[in-house]
């Protein structure tokens, strides 16, 4: 038989020798392989004061975008609800009054937009499916909870504010979409 | 008199608490630099006030009692095993005499003459704080590491003892203190008998109940052993207890093999120095073994329980017969009983001659 890998070895089970009965050997041997160990650098990350670097990539918490104007992208069309396979996503739209043109880009937005963090799965297929991209996730960690209505998230978490826009240029780049 | 030996009993009492309770800290610090973690170092600077953290947790618990246990016994299991292992700390010799305020003070709160049997007989004793402990939990897990503790202490404390017989063969004396002086400067037993040391070290882990000997309390098959049914503070007398036995049985080895608190050109200091500076080498071996210890438990996986009955019984013991009986030869040998040019009357005399001989 062909071997797959060129990890594989001939084993024996010949009588051990006097040596390796008397174990002592092997004993030793191992403990100067945990004593090498001993001034090997750990590679904890101290995670409170220090953070990991996330690749571009990283699906975190999700944020919906404003446009360079500051009006929501999302339309509420619900095509991020239909792709989620956790079904963590619900909203509700509604019809823009006039005189709310800066607020919302098109006619119809989302009154409500919620998602179940405990659901979400972060496999962005939500992000995938926006056709306006309105809905991007970031490397933004999402926070722990004491109660589960704490993760459902509204609006008032997930779109950005004016004052701290989520940079997101990264993932457009990285992602398959080449051009608006 | 009794006044300097109440403060050395109450010094020795705090100090094997401490180094008990930082070797609890200690054994996580080491756990995580062989396995390139970290440890706990979150509880004040690098984690040092983890055990009083982990204390101030144990006590805080409810002080639970099974209904159908055998209340008194399953109170009396944690006391008994703390109370051996605190007392044996009694007839550790830490070092010799210091001169304080003119007064000679002996570093030893008792220096009986059949220390080492005493030892030995506690030692038996420990073994009733985790028979106890488990029985009177009233549950089969706790009954199997109860009866696997006992077993297993019996077993390997006949290689102990043979293993102690060996080197109280070549000194003469069961007093700790005539043992530790009869290696002064580097003419440690280790060097003449690294045999019975070997075997003594190994026994020595099997009593302690510690890996790869730890079969009592293993988690994985008897969910925790003896101590299954036991929580807060009584569960911290059993782990404590460990780490108090673990103290002493270092000292006990560096007394017996490691030269105790003699170290190299100690002939050069006198007086308050010397004591001084035999308790820091005291110390140092005893650190050192205790990470040995340590370094052993996360190195070796643990035995199966008939292989640990093969290890005593036909390997161990034999070997520490063998050692005993070449020791013996070597001893009649040296001191002339084979020849019948003298016959010396005094079995003290014999025995200082068999010791320069045998030391040299």
């Amino acid at each position: 038989m062909e071997h797959l890998s060129n990890r594989s070895k001939v084993v024996s089970d010949k009588p051990m020798t006097f040596m390796e009965r008397l174990y002592l050997p092997a004993i030793f041997a191992g403990m100067m392989t945990t004593l090498k160990h001993l001034f090997r650098r750990h590679n904890t990350i101290k995670y409170p004061e220090e953070q990991r670097v996330f690749a571009p990539v990283y699906r975190g918490m999700h944020v919906l975008k404003r446009d360079e104007k500051g009006r929501e992208n999302c339309t509420a069309c619900g095509l991020c609800a239909v792709a989620c396979p956790a079904e963590a996503i619900t909203m509700v739209a509604a019809e823009r009054k006039p005189g709310e043109e800066n607020l919302y880009r098109e006619e119809k937005y989302a009154e409500t937009y919620e998602i179940n963090m405990l659901r979400c799965i972060f496999c962005g297929l939500c992000e995938e499916a926006c056709p306006k991209e309105a809905i991007f996730l970031t490397d933004r960690i999402v926070p722990t909870e004491f109660e589960r209505d704490d993760f459902i998230y509204g609006k008032d978490l997930l779109v950005e504010s004016m004052d701290h826009r989520i940079d997101i240029t990264k993932r457009q780049h990285t992602g398959k979409r080449s051009d608006k | 008199m009794f006044l300097e030996k109440l403060i050395l009993v109450v010094i020795v009492f705090t100090i094997s608490l401490v180094i008990a309770m930082y070797a609890t800290y200690f054994e996580r610090k080491v756990a995580a630099w062989l396995q390139d973690r970290v440890g706990p170092d979150r509880a004040g600077p690098f984690g040092l006030l983890q055990p009083l953290a982990d204390g101030v947790k144990m006590f805080m618990k409810e002080d639970f009692i099974p209904k159908n246990s055998d209340k008194w016994l399953f109170i009396m299991g944690p006391g008994i095993a703390m109370f051996t292992a605190l007392i044996t700390s009694t007839i550790i010799p830490w070092g010799p005499n210091l001169n304080v305020f003119g007064r000679d003070v002996v570093l030893q709160v008792a220096d009986f003459n059949i220390g080492i049997l005493f030892i030995l007989g506690v030692l038996s004793i420990g073994v009733y704080g985790i028979m106890i402990g488990g029985w009177a939990s009233n549950n089969k897990y706790s009954l199997f590491g109860a009866i696997r503790a006992s077993s297993q202490m019996i077993s390997y404390e006949l290689a102990l003892g043979i293993t102690v017989i060996t080197i109280v063969m070549m000194t003469g004396s069961l007093s700790l203190r005539e043992i530790v002086e009869s290696q002064h400067g580097m003419n440690w037993n280790i060097f003449y008998q690294p045999v019975a040391f070997l075997v003594f070290f190994i026994c020595s882990l099997a009593e302690l109940n510690r890996a790869p000997f730890d079969l009592p309390e293993c988690e994985s098959e008897l969910i925790g052993g003896y101590h299954t049914e036991y929580g807060s503070m009584k569960l911290g007398f059993f782990l404590f207890a460990e780490y108090i036995s673990m103290f002493v049985s270092s000292a006990v080895i560096t007394v017996l093999f490691l030269g105790g608190y003699n170290f190299p050109g100690m002939d050069h200091f006198s007086g308050n120095t010397l004591a001084i500076l035999s308790l820091l080498a005291f110390f140092g071996k005893i650190f050192f073994f205790i990470f040995v210890i340590m370094w052993i438990r996360w190195t070796l996986p643990r035995f199966r329980f008939d292989q640990l009955m093969h290890l005593g019984w036909k390997t161990l013991i034999p070997v520490a017969l063998i050692n005993l009986l070449v020791t013996g030869l070597v001893i009649a040998f040296t001191s002339g009983w084979m020849t019948k040019e003298k016959q010396i009357s005094s079995v003290d005399h014999q025995v200082e001659k068999t010791e320069i001989i045998v030391k040299r």
